[in-house]
């Protein structure tokens, strides 16, 4: 098991394992969403309260969950980076954080077009969960403009993570907004006490969004993270070899 | 078409799907860019060095 991680930390051998990972994680994420987004779509009914809007739930809550999910990859990482001194692990967190960025914004805007025909509103200052999300988008934005702004890699990594650290107080700020405070957003719907609270046909497909959206972030991150490490150990002599032998292939 | 139209949410709905899509499209890309331009880099790199030496 130590020997596994002892591994997989060392840059040649991540960069060479991501690379065989990212294909079978892109097409099995391909697979989920193709089946969840026409699931989705075209076989769950409509729900008896909000019609066919209630759809926009197949690309919001997967775009929601995984935003906070990369956040907390990214700081669980950039813990590591800073506690260990481990390379690869600030490589982890600073590939997260543009994907994470990204889900985020597709939260809030596809929250949005949800909250305007449901709610009346296309955004609510006021509301818990939609200012911690936001604040979440900010806290991405600036990890990432503290790491650009330091030029040497070693000191961007260690201020960029404490950010990143403190930022983590937010996400389960987010997560229990809705249970906090009273808030126009839904409470929890799947992971609850009593099991989901939703129907089978509507919850497949959901399910299969959620994973494959999963994947869809871990193939990204590896690739982030693959070019990231090349970037950093520019100067090794495994990368020399790695671009004698492979030319322009990658 | 009824099934396209969404009921009365047709236009929420396709801008939410049409939204996802351009979004994965553009995190695709960037990730495959952003590898390249770096093997670029660090070819061009090697290969300054080889002649150098």
């Amino acid at each position: 098991m130590w020997i596994f991680f002892h591994k997989l930390a060392s840059p040649p051998h991540f960069y060479a394992l991501a690379a065989r990972l990212v294909p079978w994680l892109a097409a099995a994420a391909a697979l989920l969403i193709g089946y969840g987004t026409w699931a989705g779509l075209f076989v769950a009914p409509p729900d008896y309260q909000q019609g066919d809007a209630f759809r926009i739930i197949y690309v919001h809550v997967p775009a929601a969950y995984l935003s906070m999910m990369a956040y907390m990859v990214m700081a669980v990482a950039a813990g590591i980076g800073l506690i260990w001194r481990m390379k690869l692990a600030h490589a982890v967190a600073a590939g997260a954080a543009p994907v994470g960025a990204w889900f985020t914004f597709l939260a809030l805007a596809t929250g949005s077009i949800w909250g305007r025909p449901m709610w009346g509103t296309w955004w609510e200052w006021g509301d818990p969960r939609l200012t911690s999300e936001l604040i979440l988008l900010f806290l991405y934005f600036g990890y990432m403009a503290l790491r650009a702004s330091i030029d040497d890699p070693g000191r961007a990594d260690r201020a960029s993570a404490v950010l990143a650290m403190v930022g983590a107080v937010n996400v389960p700020i987010i997560h229990f907004s809705v249970e906090w405070w009273s808030s126009l957003h839904q409470g929890p719907t799947l992971v609850r006490r009593d099991g989901p609270a939703i129907e089978a046909a509507m919850l497949y497909p959901l399910l299969a969004m959620i994973i494959g959206f999963t994947l869809l972030f871990a193939a990204l991150l590896l690739s982030r993270v693959r070019a990231e490490v090349l970037f950093r150990e520019r100067r090794a002599r495994w990368v020399a070899r790695l671009v004698r032998n492979e030319g322009g292939s990658a | 078409m009824e099934m396209l139209a969404m009921g009365q949410y047709g236009w929420y709905v396709w801008s939410s799907f049409g939204l996802t899509f351009i979004v994965v499209i553009i995190c695709v890309v960037q990730a495959r860019r952003r590898h390249s331009s770096v093997f670029r880099a660090v070819a061009q790199r090697v290969e300054l060095m080889e002649r150098t030496e």
